[in-house]
């Protein structure tokens, strides 16, 4: 395992940053992780500000002495299963290949 | 309902509990001996040899991040108050997204031991690592008091000691300080002998002793209301004497104060702050972070998180059961009985349901003698894993990288490693006795909001940001830091309130408890001003690199 950079890799790690298909896997994650992030964020920072301010909606009743409240929280634990669950095959599938061929590139590029 | 710790069962409780707190030592440091003989360098000390799976990592990691605070401590808020501890257990959950999309996976292609690999990977060495080990050692030693505090009022309380009475010859007083260096040099020796494989593996039981532990506890509690989720809340209000209040947000977090409506608006703003700091805050905690060098590749790192979200999800979920199990099943005054801040309503609720299942006063104080060494486990295994972070900070960043420019052995800086876990362990020891019986609860919140106000902006400008540079990094992590701590001790949380750190004290201005609100804001500003404002031209070379790298994972360590 070879853990220190010589010249010539940091040559070719500038080469494959400006590749296309390096464009292309850097274009792959952002597309998922930026616009998730904002939607799981507002989702909690609506979650708390309903909490903190709009005390009478979370108070309401939906069954029994179930309140919208809790049904708000329970959700943000499922949106967050899901959120992880998403992002895993998202990863698996899409990213993962493109990132292992990039990676043998560099990698036995370095070798020559 | 329960009387705690009637006279004829306090000495059988004591027993078990101490028994079984035993045998978890005795195990724990057996298996800590075992990894000291599979730790041969500085890979397997700092990384666990990056050896663990997906799933043990993510087991780890719950057992490194479910601390006392959140087992007793939501337990207990849920039992008293009702609905806002789930406020608290919502945020340390959420905030793993942050980890699992932004953090996890590129840092451990790109990093190496610390935090600080990251961050200094394309600036000036010595700035960025000093500021990373001055950030680390800051946010550990914050957590660990705040572990260390609480174990000792703890154990004087699971004991049972009350003023006036002794057990084995010590006074409450005495168990408390017994406690808290007794906590102290099992938390060194997890460390320095068995290193990052032995506290894993300590962090690895932990975690499955307690989700077995609470899940039992949650399906007892459930059986007693026939599955019935309403008649459960129902009677936890009822119980409660808060009435329907109960299960609405706002009993404590966010308070409306009749006739202030100043104060009214500083509570919300407050609970607005604490939100921000706790969904921010994990993926700066150096002490999560270097968990992901424990594994051997990216892929490995995603999937701890996503075990780690189910882990910890599922416990939080639990301790909603516990929480208003307890206010049902022992009833809030019962709880503020044996301790105002209810962080005894798990293990009262565990010897309600121990007499109500297993039948009398033996069943009850053996199911509370399970749930207590439980609870000691879980705090044993948070501080090991707060002492090694912030001494392979010490060792790697400052001592190898700042110190020495680079030019020492691996097998010194472990050396380093293990000398700075002795002297991070004896100052936390010391700090406990002072503390011990001050309201340092703040510590924990506090320690969040500086991780997500110097260390998270510092890290995702290094991912994300090409132009970022040293005084960037800089002035983010003092950035975050110093404003993060300045506020909170001129808040009410130090002095000037009935349950300040100080009460007799007043030297408060800062009307908030939480100081995120601002110190987050400020932290990021910091980095993009002191990016912005240096000659210093970002280093495109090294930036491609580490770009590269933390993508793909090529030359991953």
């Amino acid at each position: 395992m070879s853990t220190e950079t010589s010249p010539a890799r940091t040559g070719s790690y500038t080469e494959v940053q400006q590749s296309p298909e390096f464009s292309a896997l850097r274009r792959a994650l952002r597309s998922f992780v930026f616009p998730m992030t904002v939607a799981f964020f507002s989702w909690y920072a609506l979650y708390v500000v309903l909490s903190a301010y709009a005390r009478d909606f979370m108070a309401t009743k939906v069954v029994g002495n179930i309140n919208i409240a809790l049904v708000f929280g329970l959700l943000q634990f499922v949106s967050t299963f899901l959120i992880a669950w998403w992002y895993e095959r998202y990863a698996t599938r899409r990213l993962e290949p493109e990132a292992d061929r990039l990676r043998d590139k560099v990698e036995n590029g370095a070798a020559q | 309902m329960t009387t705690y710790l009637a006279a004829a069962s306090t000495a059988t409780i004591r027993g078990i509990t101490l028994s079984l707190f035993l045998v978890f030592v005795i195990v724990t440091l057996a298996i800590t001996v075992w990894a000291s003989r599979q730790t041969r360098d500085a890979t397997d000390f700092y990384a666990g040899g990056r050896s663990f799976s997906g799933f043990q990592n993510g087991m780890a990691i719950g057992g490194d991040y479910m601390s006392a605070a959140s087992f007793l401590g939501i337990a207990g808020i849920i039992a008293l108050n009702g609905y806002d501890g789930f406020l608290y257990s919502i945020g340390f959950l959420v905030a793993w997204l942050v980890a699992l999309l932004l953090v996890a996976e590129l840092l451990r292609n790109s990093g190496k031991y610390t935090m600080a690999d990251v961050l200094a990977f394309r600036m000036r060495q010595a700035p960025v690592r000093t500021a990373a080990a001055v950030s680390t050692v800051t946010v550990s030693i914050f957590y660990l008091l705040a572990q260390m505090v609480g174990a000792g009022a703890l154990m004087a309380l699971l004991l049972g000691i009350k003023p006036g009475q002794t057990f084995l010859g010590m006074d409450a007083n005495t168990a408390k300080v017994a406690t808290i260096i007794l906590i102290g040099a099992l938390m060194i020796t997890y460390v320095t002998v068995g290193g990052m494989k032995g506290t894993t593996y300590v962090q690895i039981v932990k975690a499955f002793l307690l989700m077995i532990g609470a899940f039992v506890m949650t399906v007892l509690v459930l059986a007693a209301f026939k599955f019935n989720l309403s008649s459960l809340l129902g009677e936890a209000a009822a119980e409660s004497g808060k009435g329907t209040n109960f299960l609405n947000p706002g009993t404590v977090y966010g308070k409306e104060v009749a006739g202030d409506s100043l104060q009214t608006f500083y509570n919300k703003i407050d609970l607005l702050s604490l939100g921000i700091a706790l969904v921010l805050g994990t993926a700066g905690l150096p002490h999560i972070l270097i968990r992901f060098y424990t594994v051997p590749n990216s892929k490995a790192a995603r999937k701890s998180v996503v075990w780690a979200i189910g882990i910890i999800g599922t416990f939080y979920l639990m301790t909603l059961a516990l929480g208003f199990g307890a206010a049902a099943l022992v009833g809030g005054e019962a709880i503020k009985a044996q301790n105002p801040g209810g962080n005894t309503a798990a293990p009262q609720l565990a010897q309600a349901l121990g007499e109500r299942y297993l039948g009398g006063d033996i069943g009850g104080a053996t199911f509370l003698a399970v749930i207590a060494a439980v609870a000691f486990a879980t705090i044993l295994a948070v501080v090991a894993g707060l002492t090694l972070a912030s001494s392979s900070s010490l060792s790697h960043d400052f001592y190898a990288n700042v110190v020495k420019k680079g030019q020492t052995s691996e097998r010194q800086e472990v050396v380093v490693a293990r000398i700075s876990a002795f002297a991070i362990g004896a100052v936390s020891i010391v700090l406990g006795i002072w503390a011990k019986d001050l309201n340092v609860a703040f510590l924990v919140a506090l320690a969040f909001a500086v991780a997500a106000s110097g260390n998270l902006p510092a890290i995702l400008y290094s991912l994300f940001w090409r132009r970022f540079n040293t005084s960037g990094a800089v002035w983010a992590i003092y950035g975050g830091l110093i404003s993060a701590v300045t506020l909170v001790f001129f808040s009410p949380v130090v002095s000037g309130a009935a349950n300040s750190m100080f009460p007799k004290q007043d030297w408060q201005w800062f009307p908030l408890s939480n100081p995120g609100i601002i110190s987050i804001p400020l932290g990021f500003l910091c980095g993009w001003l002191g990016t912005v404002l240096s000659r210093e031209p970002a280093d495109e070379e090294k930036y491609a690199e580490l770009e590269v790298r933390a993508l793909t994972g090529a030359g991953a360590h």
